[in-house]
């Protein structure tokens, strides 16, 4: 294997971890603050797919447009979603909260598939983000570009208000002790349903991201949630520095598999989960 | 007392039944029972799933069985790719409710159960769906027939007609699995006979969304042509990201090996345009072919129907023509029946079912229009030659069917 090749695998493995990282880092904010497993997450970033198809065919507003209002309009659905079922579910065990979301998934998919079928929808990509680099090394398009620094702005960004900020200290002392924290006059119940409604618009914002590059159809999100909640296993249940830093890394092992050993690349992922299960089961930036 | 009198009926119930069934012994439980066994919710449920459904329904109307005294019922289920799923499936139809006939069934690897499992039980399997030209080759069976398409046709048409354009190195980008094994094997053939090499290959898993990696292995390998020996979602992706990365840009061509109508529907013709494919049918072909799609699509929520569910159809009708000739629905005789018989139906014509089990009827090399040359959604090829019948599929004798001799 040359060294060049080497390279073009590294750097295709970066940006679908980039894709891991937006969807695990969702995942990890909403299991870390509101102690749900959110397992609806797949057909969120599939609705956030969806739902700026719709804007393009039905209202003409494009990517750019798509990528403001879509995070929004399906952080919304998971508002309700978050009022009406999900709070009602926080006394009891975590095993609920899982069924439920997962539920919730089967029948969100199930419906988009009974309307639209499985072959998906043409979304094309926005004329600003077409063609590419050539690298030497291999041939970069922009939009992949794009995708990689555009999910690491967003990750940073959403690290730093969590762990740097102080809306993100009362949101961590809101999961340690809601009683406290409520005393001192922050609504808890509200930032709870703000929280899960950001997790949420980060999934349809990747679902955005994944539009133009892959297949816009029902089982887009089934086909990646499994992975996705692999990474946040391996990165440690709600850590979010873990979860961003896991999903490049894997996203990097899944790309050198691609090329070593192509057949295996399904299934690398779910045998560093076993390993790292096996050796530190809090996962690797997982604390206790 | 009570246990007496229910024991009574009981009793009374099934002298009833024995009496009923020897009436009609020939046809088992006094109904034809067509279970279409296919994908529902995955990569190939829009070239088979509901649609394939709809189809073998439309057949059982358009045949006017009632009139014909028979009593056909259509069921469904979901294999889900996986063949130990498919043949729990087929097993349970087959043992306990009484299905006649399995059709459909997309996926080569679940085909290659059933076909098994139905030659096991004499049984008959009616597949459209799946692929792999090992179906009327070495693991033929005197219970399957197979209708729609194969990976030879495949091969040899595209395949063939790419090469004679000028496409000698190739680089395939396999399905790992029985489908796209057959059909990196049959085009590697052709590709060879007929002058051309094929520079190297890789396999991918079943439903990959992401095939960067893969696509910069083909780029690599400076290849002319890219085939791609996979299906469905698969195909959907790989020509969607090929176009990403300045593959057909780059001098590179891309060969969908097998692409379905539903397929280009979701590519969308900006990125799919000037593919040349292979299929039997295409729903703008003559005026039955028309009329009967748009019959179609009126009740499948406007989806036009792809070769696969045509092949449902026309396979259904030629069934129950052969039942109704039999006055049986015993799967052995039915199947000789159906050889025996020439087939005729509005989507594929006239034809023949071979000794292997392989259907034979023409097969066209079709393009993808370009953008501007499409009146709207699913008028999508234009055709660029007719392959005759007895150059469509693999000769008899080169199949190595048991079969055959």
């Amino acid at each position: 294997m040359s060294t060049q090749a080497l390279f073009g695998q590294l750097l295709i493995g970066l940006i679908n971890g980039s894709f891991y990282a937006m969807l695990s880092l969702g995942l990890a904010v909403i299991f870390g603050l509101l102690n749900i497993i959110n397992f609806t997450h797949g057909a969120q970033y599939m609705l956030g797919a969806f739902v700026a198809y719709f804007l393009m065919s039905k209202a003409g507003l494009g990517y750019w447009w798509a990528l403001a209002i879509v995070p929004i309009v399906v952080g919304v659905s998971g508002v309700i979603i978050e009022r009406l079922m999900i709070s009602r579910l926080y006394k009891l065990d975590h095993l609920y909260g899982l069924l439920l979301t997962f539920g919730l998934a089967l029948i969100i998919e199930g419906a988009f598939h009974h309307e639209f079928g499985s072959a998906g929808l043409p979304y094309s990509m926005p004329e600003q983000l077409a063609g590419g680099f050539n690298l030497g090394f291999m041939y970069l398009p922009v939009y992949r570009a794009w995708v990689i620094v555009a999910s690491l702005v967003i990750c940073l960004a959403t690290w730093f208000v969590i762990e740097r900020t102080k809306l993100g200290s009362y949101l961590r002392a809101a999961t340690e002790n809601p009683t406290l924290v409520q005393s001192f006059g922050v609504n808890v119940p509200r930032m709870i349903t703000l929280t899960y409604g950001a997790g949420v618009g980060l999934a349809a914002l990747a679902g955005v991201f994944a539009a133009p590059i892959y297949q816009v159809s029902p089982q887009m999100g089934s086909s990646l949630i499994i992975v996705v909640f692999a990474v946040v296993v391996i990165g440690g249940m709600g850590s979010i520095l873990g979860s961003i830093v896991t999903g490049f890394a894997l996203g990097i092992v899944e790309g050198l598999t691609k090329y070593f050993y192509p057949e295996a690349s399904n299934t690398v992922i779910f045998v560093i989960m076993a390993i790292v299960l096996m050796i530190r089961p809090q996962g690797l930036f997982g604390q206790r | 007392m009570r246990i007496g009198h229910k024991m009574k009926a009981l009793a009374a119930a099934v002298v009833m039944g024995l009496a009923a069934g020897a009436a009609n012994a020939q046809v088992s439980g006094n109904v034809v029972k067509i279970g279409v066994l296919t994908d529902m919710s995955s990569l190939y449920a829009d070239v088979g799933g509901p649609g394939s459904v709809l189809a073998a329904k439309m057949a059982v109307e358009d045949f006017k069985a009632k009139e014909k005294g028979l009593t056909v019922e259509v069921i469904s289920g979901d294999h889900q790719n996986k063949p130990d799923v498919g043949s729990q499936i087929a097993n349970k139809w087959y043992d306990a409710e009484g299905v006649d006939v399995i059709v459909d069934t997309p996926n080569s690897g679940v085909a290659l159960a059933v076909n098994q499992i139905t030659r096991d039980k004499g049984k008959l399997f009616l597949n459209s769906g799946a692929a792999s030209s090992d179906l009327t080759g070495s693991k033929c069976s005197p219970n399957t027939i197979h209708w729609t398409y194969d990976t030879w046709m495949l091969a040899n048409g595209t395949g063939g007609a790419i090469v004679r354009t000028g496409g000698k190195s190739w680089f395939f980008l396999t399905s790992d699995y029985a489908f796209g094994h057959a059909l990196e094997r049959d085009t590697s053939e052709v590709v060879k006979k007929t002058g051309g090499t094929v520079v190297g290959a890789v396999r991918h898993p079943l439903n990959t969304q992401d095939f960067s990696s893969f696509l910069l292995q083909a780029q690599a390998s400076k290849a002319q042509i890219i085939g791609l020996a996979n299906a469905g979602g698969d195909t959907i992706n790989s020509i969607k990201q090929a176009a990403e990365f300045g593959i057909v840009k780059g001098g590179q061509s891309l060969a969908g090996l097998l692409v379905f109508l539903s397929d280009i529907h979701g590519i969308g013709l900006d990125k799919a345009q000037g593919l040349i494919i292979t299929e039997t049918f295409y729903w703008d072909l003559n005026d039955q072919t028309r009329a009967w799609s748009k019959r179609f699509a009126a009740q499948s929520g406007g989806k036009y129907p792809t070769m696969v569910q045509a092949g449902v159809y026309a396979g259904v009708l030629h069934y129950l023509k052969a039942v109704a000739a039999l006055k049986s629905d015993d799967g052995t005789k039915v199947a000789a029946k159906m050889k025996e018989m020439p087939t005729d139906d509005p989507l594929f014509g006239k034809g023949t079912i071979r000794a292997d089990g392989r259907k034979v009827h023409p097969a066209y090399l079709f393009e993808v229009k370009k953008p501007s040359e499409s009146k709207g959604p699913y008028d999508y090829y234009k055709t660029r030659a007719t392959i005759p019948a007895e150059q469509a599929f693999r000769p008899l004798s080169e199949g190595n069917c048991p079969l055959v001799k």
